[in-house]
């Protein structure tokens, strides 16, 4: 066949008044978030990739056509694994044969990851024998999980996998998440609709409204386009990839080094040299012209003024502002703006008041 | 006594074979009714309820008509060298598959209703066939809707009368079932052989209701934790 491992999706689908249409190229690794509002077509997207809805046009899949005019393979037979929103384990078979499920209908030569490894990825040995209704709501979600990857897909995706679980859940499974993500070499897709899911999961954005895509790209590259809608919400930020540098052990610091700059963060235990993500509010950063130490805050970079667009209140701005090569915004009033005569390549320094360390 | 016992036994296997009959057919049409957006899903499905609102001399009449030697189907198996259905065992299957058809596709309709779309769905993204979806998701979600049917149909078989009357007669070891068996000996005032099969029947019926409500609450219980 080709050499072509992405996978292309052109499809089209009309419900109701309700459009979607879609001409996506996507990476093969790493995590794909499919990122926009309630209601702008971001599962229907997802379920007609699977084959669970049928729409119109052409998807070809490491080069290998999965639909187009002729030919529709169904769901069964393509070869991904799909985490839905809420439970979806059998409620008549035990975690066990939940897990086994779909792992016996794949045959023997094509499985990459056993019933062991995915057991212990996912911390379920000692689940096994239980029945679904004897599980929280995070350990049916991660059951899903390793009954997904026990198919060996060649991608994965997964619905919100996270918004039926309440924050203590969340927090239990996210690790597990984070974990796959290194292990496995196949592409994911991610549907969600919360920043913080975004921040953290995300290699690639895919951002969707009304049914269609309005941009895609890195992470950091779309997170501060100033131009996509979201980007003026209260919690618009940028997420930095960074690497623990140092150690501050009296005050319980650590350096996180990143493209252009250091940022000292919260000491939470990982190993010097790992990588990390920051995610840093637009709001949680102010602008300086001078370099000041009278002050509380910790993290003070220089920067040279970006673009800077309005946002939806008249009395607020947001400038983007680089750090060597990593953009970071800033969200200040107009007046602020104008005092400071922030002009495109102006040197300013930026004063950043939390970091929040995402993984 | 030994004409009872017969007549015990010819209702006991009058009603497993058409309670067998009945589950093999009935669940692809339950399962279509339960499924399917097709028009004629409503039509299909109040021919199925009839036997519920008519009364059975009405079914019995026309089957006898159609079964007869005069019948179009009377006309066929005779050609076939088969003889004539009304007034034998076999016809007396045929005339029960239909009268309690809707007591095993109501109950079997109701519980593939249930069965939630979703987990066909989940069943597909693991790799299952369509085939392979309804015995391992489909049947056992809706286990207890086939108690049901079976349990419903059986008894319902084994009360039937006026069919019975209408297409299978009186004779004894081929057609003489229960109920009829009791209507005669009540005609020719035999009251202690009555009271001894009506009782029978009597606690028959309840002790099988009973048991099916049992099973049935323990079932739906299993299943609300589920949820």
């Amino acid at each position: 066949m080709t050499s072509d491992n992405r996978i292309h999706i052109q499809l089209c689908k009309h419900l109701g008044a309700f459009a979607l249409d879609v001409d996506l190229t996507l990476p093969d690794r790493g995590v794909s978030v499919l990122f926009g509002p309630s209601g702008c077509g971001k599962t229907t997207l997802l379920r007609c990739i699977a084959g669970l809805t049928r729409a119109d046009g052409v998807l070809t899949m490491n080069g290998e056509v999965w639909q187009d005019d002729r030919k529709f393979l169904p769901v069964h037979q393509r070869p991904l694994a799909y985490v839905f929103q809420e439970t979806s384990l059998f409620p008549h078979l035990s975690v066990q044969q939940n897990l086994t499920y779909g792992y016996r209908r794949v045959p023997a030569n094509e499985r990459h990851v056993s019933l062991d490894q995915a057991t212990e990825w996912l911390g379920l040995q000692t689940l096994l024998a239980r029945m679904p209704d004897r599980l929280s709501g995070g350990e049916r979600q991660r059951v899903a999980v390793a009954r997904a990857l026990l198919t060996s897909p060649r991608l994965l995706l997964m619905d919100e996998p996270l918004s039926a679980l309440d924050e203590a859940s969340k927090r239990d499974i996210l690790p597990y998440l984070d974990q796959l993500h290194a292990r496995l070499a196949i592409p994911v897709l991610y549907v969600t609709h919360s920043r913080d899911e975004l921040a953290r999961v995300a290699d690639h954005v895919v951002l969707m409204d009304q049914g269609r895509i309005l941009a895609t790209g890195g992470l950091a590259d779309t997170l501060t386009r100033l131009d996509l809608p979201g980007s003026q919400d209260e919690d618009t930020g940028v997420v930095v990839e960074a690497t623990i540098a140092e150690r501050d052990r009296e005050w319980h610091l650590a350096r996180a080094d990143f493209s252009g700059g250091q940022l000292w963060v919260k000491d939470t235990g990982q190993a010097l040299g790992s990588s990390i993500r920051l995610r840093i509010l637009a709001r949680d950063v102010s602008v300086a012209l001078s370099v000041h130490d009278d002050h509380s805050i910790l993290n003070t970079l220089p920067a040279t003024v970006g673009e800077r667009v309005p946002t939806g209140h008249p009395a607020m701005t947001l400038v983007k502002l680089m750090v060597g090569q990593t953009p970071v915004l800033s969200r200040l009033t107009a007046l602020s703006a104008s005092n400071l005569a922030l002009e495109p390549g102006k040197r300013v320094w930026l004063q950043i008041k939390s970091v929040a360390l995402l993984d | 006594m030994n004409a009872e016992w017969q007549a015990v036994w010819l209702t006991f296997k009058l009603a497993s074979t058409t309670t067998l009959i009945l589950l093999i057919i009935g669940t692809p049409i339950a399962w279509w009714l339960a499924r399917s957006r097709h028009w004629l899903t409503k039509p299909v499905a109040a021919l199925v309820a009839l036997p519920l609102v008519l009364p059975p001399t009405v079914l019995g009449f026309y089957l006898l008509l159609l079964l007869g030697p005069q019948g179009p189907v009377g006309r066929l198996t005779e050609s076939l060298g088969l003889g004539t259905l009304p007034f034998t065992f076999e016809g007396l299957v045929l005339a029960s598959v239909l009268y309690s058809l809707p007591f095993t596709v109501q109950p079997l309709q109701n519980a593939f209703e249930n069965v939630s779309g979703r987990m066909l769905e989940v069943a597909a993204t693991l790799r299952a066939t369509p085939w392979d979806r309804f015995f391992t998701v489909a049947i056992p979600l809706a286990r207890s809707g086939f108690l049901t049917a079976a349990v419903l149909s059986f008894a319902h078989t084994i009360g039937e009368f006026g069919v019975v009357l209408m297409i299978g007669g009186n004779i004894p070891g081929e057609t003489r079932v229960l109920s009829v068996a009791i209507y005669d000996q009540v005609e020719t005032l035999q009251y202690d052989n009555a009271h001894w099969l009506a009782a029978g029947m009597l606690v028959f019926a309840f002790s099988v209701l009973m048991c099916l409500y049992l099973i049935n609450g323990r079932m739906t219980r299993g299943e609300q934790h589920d949820l």
